[in-house]
């Protein structure tokens, strides 16, 4: 049934974009969907746009893994459309004819502005790509059986065809339909959930056994682990960093446990583990080909412990008061990763308890009582998450589509409406994941399709479709940015290269298969990276690259051309520099974090002012000399 | 489907008001954002108290965030239209 549910949404997607499709024969039909779409559908569409992989899949699973952590993501995306609104909406309407660049161009109609803004909206749309292609294909994994190289690559040759074939308006008609049917179905997932209740052995409803995870008790004879159950014996000890993890045989079956202490005494516990020797097949808890079992659940409700322990439907602030409650335990997943003594890469996936009130507040994942430099990181991801939505390039693009001003205001009042209810939704599917064993321990991207299923395949089909149309649509948004980017900003206006009508719409098309092809490509590469936390750099390096050059140009009457293009070309290139020498880069690519260059993760807090400084300075070098060239 | 006629967006007369309450709101707004990260920064235990309905300071504090901002966002649009059609009204009088 997923699948038929799944083939019929992407189904109905494609039938859309090619009836549009028949319609665009104009550059501006193709871009802008000739600037009449309703100021309603408009809003809905900038959720449906918004709304992307990194919403639903990225934040629900760091809030799944992290708690209030992911929730930032959350509160960041939502703020950043007050910069949209207040500062953004109308002057980029009244400035603009297609795209980002036609905006910040507007009272200049510089070359090298054109140049700059163009290569900016096609970096910063890569940026933003990533994750959506990650997204995908962590989504085909459970709902089709296919790789994650099948997905990403599904996902691309649709949305080629979605954009190739109509540009604007279907990406519009699209993201209207999947953004309204993602907020209608995240509500009947949080309502089901909080009908559900909290319990301390989470049985999905009666349909999957909760499983316990064993402790035997051990003591120490001459100075090694001896388990009391002496049907068990100890093959290996490996020690990793502070964790101790041992190999016991029984029966001739292998599994990893971890020293810990239960009431002061010495137990281990049982972990979940992944082994594969040189040229053998994977074994997973002792199976070849065995799958992890999903985790996250409650060990105590208002301190209340037993095993029968449950709430029964509750409201939605009684949901966050019980997680949220001192005395509620909640047991997550780590995993470390070894050599064992036979040469086999292995990785033991263990539990650990934390309490509801560190649950739900911040510092799971981002250590702001760490160091000045963790504070430091912090305070650049909330500033870039501010600042910006207003700086993407397909967001931006969005203003174009609604007849005026006033249009675009109002859309983007109902897109506020609509992504911060969704918002709010997030932070319950994703405790919701976190206290009902339903994170995958190697991968917490799906975890509020996951949660779904708990409810009913039909609801799964359903959200997992959705979020396919999450991901097709705002990689259809994206890649119009990108292709009026190459075909409009560069070929025909920087260029100068004539075309009529209908070959701009070919060249437009053209620019989206080639941005779509490595859009692909770098959807493979960046495998296993939580989504959210890559569209945060996406967003830096919009607020970097774009967002000083908006502000300045309404702002500031002494910015000069040379000033927006300097600034927006130091913008992306500080911005991309701090990300690829950051510590997270290092361990995507298999280096040693510890010796990244740049000590933080997110760039903003260096770039952004960096672009604004560049600006003024540049401005104020150049004014006399632009002046003269205009008299 | 849905689709409204684009009108020519020459000069707004209304554009000089809307940018001044725009930067108002925007400002405030910056304000009570930067007060929540301050908070997580310098106070993160505080946000573990409880404050309102059983719910801790992080809950309230996030959900009040984006509550006010639709709410902010509806008072701008509600000034922007007024003024809007003030000014057109004064057109229109013009006019005749």
């Amino acid at each position: 049934m997923a699948i038929i549910i799944f083939l019929t949404f992407v189904s109905f997607v494609l039938g859309l974009s090619f009836y549009f499709g028949a319609k665009t024969k104009s550059a501006s039909g193709y871009y802008a969907a000739g600037g009449n779409i309703h100021w309603g559908v408009n809003g809905i569409a900038f959720a449906g746009d918004y709304l992307s992989a990194a919403s639903f899949l990225g934040i629900c699973g760091m809030i799944a893994t992290s708690g209030y952590d992911g929730f930032l993501y959350s509160i960041g995306y939502l703020a950043g459309w007050m910069v949209a609104l207040f500062v953004v909406a109308e002057p980029m309407k009244r400035m603009g004819k297609f795209t980002f660049t036609d905006a910040v161009d507007a009272k200049f109609n510089s070359k090298s502005i054109k140049l700059m803004a163009a290569i900016s909206t096609l970096i910063v749309s890569v940026c933003y790509l990533i994750p959506q292609m990650v997204g995908a294909g962590v989504l085909v994994q459970p709902l089709l059986g296919m790789p994650h190289e099948m997905g990403v690559i599904i996902v691309g040759a649709v949305v080629i065809i979605i954009v190739a074939t109509a540009g604007m308006t279907s990406t519009t008609y699209v993201q209207f339909l999947k953004g309204g049917l993602l907020i209608v179905f995240s509500l009947i997932v949080t309502v089901a959930l909080l009908v559900r209740g909290l319990a301390t052995r989470p049985d999905q409803g009666g349909k999957v056994p909760f499983h316990v995870y064993a402790e035997l008790v051990t003591a120490m004879v001459d100075g090694k682990v001896v388990p009391a159950d002496t049907t068990f014996a100890v093959t290996e000890i490996k020690v990793v960093k502070d964790h101790t993890f041992v190999k016991l045989t029984q029966e001739g079956k292998a599994s990893w446990w971890m020293n810990a202490e239960k009431d002061g005494k010495p137990v281990l516990k049982e972990c979940q583990w992944e082994s594969q020797a040189p040229g053998q097949p994977k074994v997973v808890n002792g199976q070849a080909g065995g799958k992890l079992r999903l985790v996250g659940s409650l060990s105590a409700i208002n301190g209340d412990a037993s095993p029968e322990a449950k709430t029964g439907p509750v409201g939605p602030f009684t949901f966050l008061s019980k997680i949220g409650a001192k005395d509620t335990k909640v047991d997550l997943w780590k995993f470390s990763k070894f050599k064992d003594a036979g040469g086999a890469e292995v990785s033991v996936h263990y539990s650990y308890t934390t309490t509801g009130n560190k649950i739900l507040r911040p510092g799971a994942k981002f250590k702001i009582e760490g160091t000045w430099l963790e504070r430091l990181d912090f305070i650049s991801l909330m500033l870039a998450l501010f600042l910006g939505t207003a700086a993407l390039p397909h967001i931006l693009i969005r203003y174009y589509t609604v007849p005026s001003p006033a249009a675009a205001r109002k859309s983007t009042i109902v897109a506020i409406a609509a992504i911060g209810f969704f918002y709010i939704l997030t932070l319950y599917m994703g405790l919701g994941a976190m206290v009902n064993s339903v994170i995958n321990p190697t991968e917490n991207n799906m975890s509020a399709p996951l949660l779904a299923q708990t409810f009913g395949t039909f609801l799964f089909a359903v959200i997992s479709a959705i979020a396919f149309a999450t991901v097709l649509g705002t990689v259809a948004g994206l890649i119009v940015a990108s292709s009026g980017a190459v075909a409009h900003d560069l070929m025909d206006r920087f260029m100068n290269i004539k075309m009529d009508e209908k070959q701009k719409v070919k060249a437009g098309r053209l620019a989206a298969l080639v941005v779509g092809i490595i859009a692909i490509m770098l959807g493979i590469i960046f495998k296993g990276q939580n989504v959210s936390f890559l569209v945060g750099l996406a967003f830096a390096v919009a607020a970097s690259a774009n967002l000083p050059a908006i502000i300045m140009l309404l702002f500031w009457k002494r910015t000069t051309s040379k000033g927006i293009a300097a600034s927006i070309g130091v913008g992306v290139i500080s911005s991309l520099t701090l990300i690829a020498l950051s510590p997270s880069i290092y361990k995507q690519f298999g280096l040693d974090p510890a010796k990244a260059p740049v000590p933080f993760d997110n760039p903003g807090i260096v770039s952004i002012p960096l672009s604004f400084l560049v600006l003024v300075v540049v401005s104020l070098l150049t004014k006399k000399k632009e002046h003269l060239e205009v008299g | 489907m849905f689709h409204e006629p684009a009108k020519p967006s020459g000069k707004d007369p209304a554009s000089t008001y809307k940018t001044r309450i725009g930067n108002w709101m925007f400002l405030l707004y910056a304000l009570i954002y930067a007060g929540f990260v301050a908070i997580n920064l310098t106070r993160p235990t505080l946000m573990e108290a409880e404050v309102l309905w059983g719910l801790n300071l992080a809950v309230v504090y996030g959900f009040f965030l984006i509550i006010f901002a639709f709410v902010l966002a509806l008072i701008y649009n509600h000034l922007c239209g007024k003024k809007e059609a003030e000014l057109a009204d004064t057109d229109t009088e013009k006019g005749k």
